[in-house]
């Protein structure tokens, strides 16, 4: 039985990625194509170079050697300097204070996707106590060696007092925090909720996926005939949901698992299928009503072919289908965040990213994938998000669909 | 705030002298634990046998508790929404990989690496129970019980079904013992429902509070007291509660300014779902 959800939309959001910080520098990548991709060098990530080198590229995001703030310094480090360089983007911080100041800052929540958090930072301590280093220890050691700092931290940063909660589900944390943003408005937990996440680089996720065979030794080539494997890379972005229609609404979601396989998806993309029929339901929509969406697209080979067939069986001619892993990575645990901001700056300015990198599509995706962007009307506009795990999370953003409330009123 | 209504179907335990519900409800009425070593974790015997001598610590500890709350909630686990709480994850297997990164990172197990993730739990229970429902893993530090069971509540009320709630956390291992608290794992499981399948749920009524919790939500009890240095220690509160050990209200933080109110209609007089 999918779930209706009460009417939210975003007024604010803000995201930076190997593309650049900001909406500005997103936009204009997407209009020219360009992608932020790099090849990993030996510039260290965290306190200490890397022990290893892999042959690869990542969407690494340029500006992250200046620590924080003296106020901030307990905090500093790689994920929180990330995050701290997308609040500083677009006007965000200005609109949460305004909002605050409206509703006061309990009734302001907090629901951040990350899948690492600031594991980085525990990979130094013990890099440090290798060497000698005396290894963390005390109360604000506590709060930042944890999955929750990032949250812990954005939440001081933005002066929030509402529920504040991590959503850890691998690729699909910072969609489904979307979800758990969206129930808390249902139920008038809170006034506003502020949504997003952060994953940065780290040994963790780049030798991790390497044990996989899951890393790509050049740039990625998502749906491509030669795809080889993920870029990982990194981004934080930050979203205000509030209550009410708006131009860039939340008009459903739906979250699913495989149910399958911790590392592999469904081969027949059983629980991908599953979460976009929730999804079109609670916004009481057909699939043909979806101009643009912003695929999961990672660049491995299996991932790859389960979503361009659920593409090919679900979704109209007419839908614009892209990813955006080659231009910025694959963000992991910030990649719904990411795919969101692509999807509200294509209901704002009409403009469609294609799937840059990839020059050979795969024929067995029948030509569906888009190579180029594009730009046209578009009023509907999907974010997929998969994980391990298993996990599957499909959002739909469109503008206030007031002209078609009868129908709804059917759903 | 607006009062809600769920009502509490199943509940679950491990901890290594209690495991299960009624040994549990049997010691806060007591007064004391069971005496001697306590048990090892069981073997997830739900697992494929690949996967269950591989699984990690944290799949082990929430399964279990999982198990007991959905077996005695009398549902069928493929149709339950499920919430997987935990501060801090699976803490043997971050250690061992922090350690291999440190050392040889090219030597990092594609298997650890994969159980790392928070929500390897999650990912496991739903492959056990063939269930393609929602499934979610959070974290909110130290209030990452309250926390659960708030998302658990919320997902519950606002999506009129049942929620599975698997609030777990393993002992600390190697450097990181200095920075997290746990000494001993512990796992609580609910099965919650917006609608009773059975004639003896308890009703929880729940609501979120400006303010901090009222008393008497610090731990008196003796055997909350032996296990205030397991991980979920925060749960203890509600678990004297549901066992009979005291009356009700339960105030739990979800952080300094903000309580989550727990009332049971009526007051936990006998010892179950599932006791």
């Amino acid at each position: 039985m999918p779930s209706t959800p009460t009417p939210t939309h975003v007024s604010a959001i803000t995201v930076t990625s190997a593309i650049g910080p900001g909406m500005r520098a997103l936009a204009e990548a997407m209009k020219t194509g360009r992608s932020g991709l790099q090849p990993l060098d030996e510039r260290p990530l965290g306190q200490h170079p890397p022990l290893a080198r892999l042959p690869t590229w990542v969407g690494r995001v340029e500006g992250l050697d200046t620590p924080l703030p003296p106020t901030w310094q307990p905090w500093d480090c790689r994920n929180h300097r990330l995050a701290w360089q997308a609040l500083q983007g677009d006007g965000f911080t200005a609109a949460v204070q305004a909002v605050v100041e409206r509703h006061g800052p309990g009734r302001v929540a907090l629901v951040l996707g990350t899948s690492t958090s600031s594991i980085g930072a525990t990979e130094d301590a013990y890099r440090g106590l290798a060497q000698g280093e005396p290894f963390p220890s005390g109360k604000a050691a506590t709060r930042l060696y944890s999955l929750h700092a990032l949250a812990h931290f954005v939440r001081a940063v933005l002066g929030l007092g509402g529920v504040t909660q991590t959503v850890s589900t691998a690729c699909t944390s910072s969609a489904k925090a979307f979800c758990t943003a969206e129930r808390l408005l249902r139920l008038d937990l809170a006034d506003a909720v502020v949504v997003g996440g952060a994953d940065s680089l780290c040994a963790s996720v780049l030798f991790g996926f390497h044990a996989l065979q899951l890393v790509s030794p050049e740039p990625c080539r998502p749906f491509d005939r030669r795809r080889q494997g993920i870029n990982l890379g990194e981004a934080a972005g930050f979203a205000l949901l509030e209550r009410g229609p708006g131009p860039l609404q939340l008009l459903g979601w739906g979250e699913s698992s495989d149910a399958h396989h911790m590392s592999a998806p469904h081969p027949q993309g059983l629980g991908a299928e599953q979460a976009l029929d929730q999804a079109l339901a609670s916004a009481g929509l057909d699939a043909d009503a979806i101009d643009f969406v912003h695929l999961h697209g990672t660049a491995t080979p299996q991932n790859d072919e389960v979503e361009a067939a659920l593409l090919l069986r679900r979704f109209s001619q007419h839908t614009h289908a892209a990813s955006t892993k080659g231009m910025t990575g694959h963000t992991l645990g910030a990649a719904g965040i990411l795919g969101t901001a692509f999807c509200l700056q294509a209901l704002q300015t009409g403009w469609m990213p294609g799937t840059v990198q990839t020059t050979d599509p795969d024929p067995a995706f029948g030509g569906r994938i888009a190579l180029t962007p594009r730009q046209t009307e578009v009023r509907v506009a999907a974010c997929h998000a998969f994980g391990f795990g298993g996990t599957n999370c499909v959002l739909l953003w469109g503008r206030d669909p007031a002209g078609t409330a009868e129908d709804a009123d059917h759903g | 705030m607006a009062e809600h209504r769920a009502w509490i179907e199943g509940i679950g335990i491990w901890a290594p002298t209690l495991p299960d519900w009624p040994a549990a409800c049997m010691a806060w009425r007591g007064g004391a634990l069971p005496p001697g070593p306590g048990a090892r974790l069981p073997a997830p015997g739900e697992l494929p046998p690949a996967e269950r001598r591989r699984a990690p610590a944290s799949v082990a500890l929430a399964l279990e508790a999982a198990r007991q709350a959905v077996t005695a909630s009398g549902r069928p686990g493929h149709e339950l929404l499920s919430v997987f709480t935990s501060a801090h994850g699976d803490q043997p297997v971050i250690d061992q990989l922090c350690q291999t990164l440190a050392e040889q990172p090219l030597l990092v197990s594609p298997t650890r690496f994969i159980h790392s993730i928070h929500n390897a739990a999650s990912g496991a229970w739903s492959q056990v129970h063939a269930c393609h429902r929602g499934s979610t893993a959070i974290s909110a530090g130290e209030h990452s019980f309250a926390h659960g069971l708030l998302e658990a509540l919320v997902q519950c009320t606002s999506q009129r079904s049942p929620v599975l709630l698997v609030a777990f956390d393993t002992a600390a291992a190697g450097p990181l013992a200095q920075l997290v608290p746990a000494r001993a794992p512990m796992a609580v499981a609910l099965v919650l429902a917006a609608e009773p399948l059975q004639t003896e749920a308890l009703a929880l009524d729940w609501q979120v509070d400006a303010g901090r919790p009222a008393p008497p939500t610090p731990v008196h009890h003796p055997v909350s007291a032996a296990l205030a240095e397991h991980g979920m220690a925060a749960a203890l509160p509600l678990l004297e509660v549901l066992a009979g050990a005291r009356p009700g209200p339960v105030g739990l933080p979800l952080d300094p300014r903000l309580t989550l109110s727990l009332r049971l209609q009526p007051s936990a007089s006998t010892c179950h779902p599932g006791g």
